[in-house]
């Protein structure tokens, strides 16, 4: 079997179709290194597990930001078009320069341990002690399941519309990690506040292409928003 | 169009790599007051550390109150099969659980036991329940909390740029140069001490759990300047990898499944490990197992697609979607397997590389001066096989270790010669703009790859069928001269387009390491003429007490020359524990 898949040129500024021999259980990466290796040699696209675990191979597939390597043929009807995420400036191709997001993360008051932790005993064994239960953890660990494949950065119209006023949804994610892990002693409102969260309308396109099924909107964005909004109350 | 544009960068200290290994350096390095640049082939972030999975193993003794240190050391030694750096476990096995702990002072959270403490899990060849993890996700965790680190710190990142060459004058490290990938420029990086962070070598075999970044630059590049590499023979197959769709074929199943309570059967349904290791079944080290279900498929025991079944039903969904999510996810997605009610099937894959760089245990030193490495690339702590969650705490005991003395050497050390570096850096940039073709490579109607893809594709096969699981001598040979053709062609291979983010170059830049690489890899096993760990082979299928000894590989003359190093008695400290372990043994 076959299948026509239209990859972006950015030396031609348009879609290049190639027909890609089909077998059960490829992705949409498989087609794009099957081009790649009988097609044209000098096309551009990153990857590197393979295996949705690294998010490395973000793009649009039919409109929709996806992973290539989780990104099924089979789940696709009709032609396949793959085009760069279009909220990083592109480099070549599929290829897309994300390491504006550097600066953001940054800038972000990172995990700083409680000093009622450092206190009880110090040095590197400080934590040895703590007690800490499963249903103290959870709650971050959810946003620590992001592969930081920026999926929620190019889904978001919010960005779209507000630029660099707004750092975005796997942001919001980041700092929810930190401002819920319960040995955390910093606060990301204010952080979060002057970075366009109040931009966010909700509207979950976030969360429906984050291939670690995170709830962002609903789990991070909006207790962030909400916590925000108690401080500016009390 | 050919891009000669450079540009020109000075730091105390190299790191290349951006895995654990080489975040944890740079940490270390930074605050011991050096200026501090990371290179990396891949995003800052998405280092094969990401796909580490079970756990890292340290005897902070918070599920089994019985573990300490002496058991972690015994466990590493002996399933090492006597040939691991005594000296290195040691170190390994002391200063792991600090490691955790300051994991969570950097933000990390593990998973909990009922207690309130770190939850550890169950692994194959650990005495007792030993590793700290976070789900499925463990290697991913580290990277997150390191990366935080490092990004708080004044250190300059390089990612996505490949080092070409290590440069050398009068015996130090003076500099390597690079190709950055979205600007297609080269860089000429001026420093006092570089640290090999680069992992390692699973993409020289076709059936691998690796990332594409792994091909083993790192030690063809400490090769290239005379360094020696080590126990090159001792490549981890991982018992369970993914066998379909062949689209995944390779990718692995995290041996937390079996931790966990997975069991193996073949296709009569039969739980063979009883056969192989009545003790430990499913969770004895990974060389048993994996030859092992080798055996089976042989046998004809094995599955429509050519594995075994993995079998973990009967823990229950909920159990499984909270242990194993990821492993849900990844059959779920690209296998349409729920293995809460199907199950798995599963063949070995190339997972680690025991072999590598030979570094000294304390400082990470290696026998080129300024040239420091740690994890993966280096070779001699594992000995003939690795045991779970050994790597994990291999990356960060040995990262910081070679941080601290790769700094202390640098610090009071004027900058190399310049224009030696400059010097180089003109051959880099005619080598590589030489792999370009000045016209398009005409389009392959008639659906052959790429002829570099083809080499590729013959390396890869041949190392999977000659220099895998069970190999002998006519095989290995038969490597050898798929090797030298090889080579004999690659001179004349050109790829289309410019330096610019060009996959097809980059591999063939990589095939150049790969059959370094691989060279020593088959060279070396052709060498140990007995079956130890990893290593297996049917014309000598004994271990034998001769070969309790190291081969090195190292260039003279332009040509690979081996010889063996005899390793030293263990000391009366450590030989007791050793003992101490045969009186232990409960499995």
């Amino acid at each position: 079997m076959e299948r026509k898949i239209k990859i972006f040129s950015s030396k031609q500024e348009r879609l290049i179709e190639y027909t890609v021999p089909i077998e059960h259980g490829m992705v949409v990466l498989d087609a794009v290194i099957y081009v790649l290796e009988h097609f044209d040699s000098s096309i551009s696209a990153r990857w590197n597990c393979k295996a949705g675990r690294c998010g490395s191979c973000g793009a649009e597939i039919n409109g929709i930001p996806s992973l290539m390597c989780k990104t099924r043929l089979d789940s696709i009807n009709g032609d396949i078009e793959v085009v760069p995420m279009k909220v990083f400036p592109n480099v070549k191709d599929l290829v897309v320069d994300p390491t504006d997001t550097w600066r953001i993360k940054k800038a972000m008051p990172n995990f700083k341990i409680s000093e009622m932790v450092i206190s009880k005993s110090s040095g590197i064994t400080a934590t040895k002690n703590i007690t800490l239960y499963e249903y103290d953890v959870t709650r971050a660990q959810e946003f620590k399941k992001c592969i930081e494949c920026f999926l929620c950065l190019d889904s978001c119209h919010a960005i779209r519309v507000h630029k660099s006023a707004y750092i975005g949804p796997m942001h919001v994610a980041k700092a929810a990690s930190l401002d819920m892990n319960p040995l955390d002693s910093l606060d990301r409102r204010d952080f979060l506040d002057k970075n366009g969260i109040r931009f966010c309308n909700v509207t979950k396109c976030c969360t429906e292409v984050c291939p670690a099924k995170i709830k962002i909107t609903d789990n991070a964005i909006i207790p962030e928003k909400e916590r925000i909004n108690d401080k500016k109350i009390i | 169009m050919k891009d000669k544009k450079f540009s020109e960068l000075k730091t105390d200290i190299l790191i290349i790599g951006a895995g654990g290994a080489g975040l944890r350096a740079a940490i270390e390095a930074h605050d011991a007051g050096a200026n501090v640049t990371i290179v990396s082939k891949s995003l800052l972030g998405k280092a094969h550390t990401v796909m580490a999975e079970g756990g890292i193993a340290a005897s902070i003794a918070d599920v089994d109150a019985n573990d300490n240190w002496k058991v972690h050391f015994s466990d590493t030694f002996v399933e090492g099969v006597y040939l691991g750096d005594w000296k290195m476990i040691e170190i390994l096995v002391k200063e792991a659980p600090d490691r955790v702990y300051e994991l969570e002072q950097y933000g990390a959270l593990f998973d909990r036991t009922p207690q309130g403490k770190i939850m550890q899990r169950a692994f194959g060849g650990h005495t007792y329940k030993r590793l700290c993890h976070i789900g499925d996700r463990t290697g991913l965790e580290i990277i997150r909390v390191l990366e935080d680190q490092v990004l708080h710190r004044e250190i300059q990142i390089l990612d996505e740029t490949t080092i070409t060459k290590l440069v050398v004058d009068n015996g130090r490290i003076i500099g390597a140069i690079g190709l950055e990938y979205m600007t297609g420029n080269f860089i000429a990086i001026s420093c006092k001490s570089v640290i090999l962070a680069s992992g390692g070598c699973g993409r020289i075999y076709k059936t691998t759990s690796n990332s594409l970044e792994s091909t083993g630059d790192g030690l063809a590049l400490a090769y290239d300047v005379g360094c020696a590499l080590i126990n090159m023979e001792m490549v981890q197959f991982h018992p369970t990898g993914m066998v379909y769709p062949e689209s995944v074929k390779g990718l692995l199943v995290t041996e937390g499944v079996r931790g966990e309570g997975g069991i193996l059967l073949n296709n009569k349904g039969e739980r063979f490990m009883k056969r192989y290791s009545p003790k430990r079944m499913e969770l004895d080290a990974r060389d048993v197992v994996a030859r092992a279900i080798y055996n089976e498929i042989l046998k004809g025991n094995g599955t429509e697609h050519g594995g075994v079944y993995l079998d973990i039903t009967h823990k229950g969904a909920a159990f499984i979607k909270k242990k194993l999510p990821a492993m849900y996810d990844q059959f779920k997605d690209f296998a349409d397997i729920d293995i809460t009610k199907q199950k798995m099937e599963v063949a070995p894959t190339v997972h680690y590389h025991m072999g590598g760089v030979k570094v000294d245990a304390e400082t990470c030193a290696t026998n080129i001066k300024g040239l420091y490495a740690a994890g993966e690339v280096t070779g001699g702590l594992h000995g003939a096989n690795r045991l779970g969650g050994n790597s994990l705490a291999d990356i960060l005991v040995f990262g910081r270790r070679a941080g601290i003395w790769s700094a202390k050497y640098a610090l009071h050390l004027d900058a190399g010669n310049k224009e030696i570096l400059k010097a180089q850096l003109q051959n880099e940039i005619k080598r590589i703009n030489s792999y370009l073709r000045s016209d398009e490579e005409p389009s392959q109607y008639n659906n052959s790859k790429f002829r570099i893809y083809e080499l590729l594709d013959t390396l890869r096969q041949a190392m999977n069928e000659y220099v895998g699981i069970i190999r002998n001598a006519k095989g290995l040979y038969n490597s050898i001269e798929v090797l030298e053709n090889i080579k004999k062609e690659i001179k004349d291979i050109k790829v289309s387009g410019t330096t610019k983010y060009n996959r097809s170059l980059l591999a063939r830049m990589e095939l150049e390491n790969q059959l370094i690489v691989a060279e020593c890899i088959i060279r070396s096993a052709i060498e140990r003429k007995e079956s130890r760990g990893a290593h297996f082979r049917n014309d000598f299928p004994k271990k034998n007490k001769k070969w309790l000894k190291w081969i090195i590989c190292k260039k003279k003359n332009g040509r690979l020359a081996l010889y063996p190093l005899q390793l030293k008695q263990i000391p009366k400290h450590l030989s007791f524990i050793q003992k101490e372990k045969y009186a232990l043994v409960i499995k």
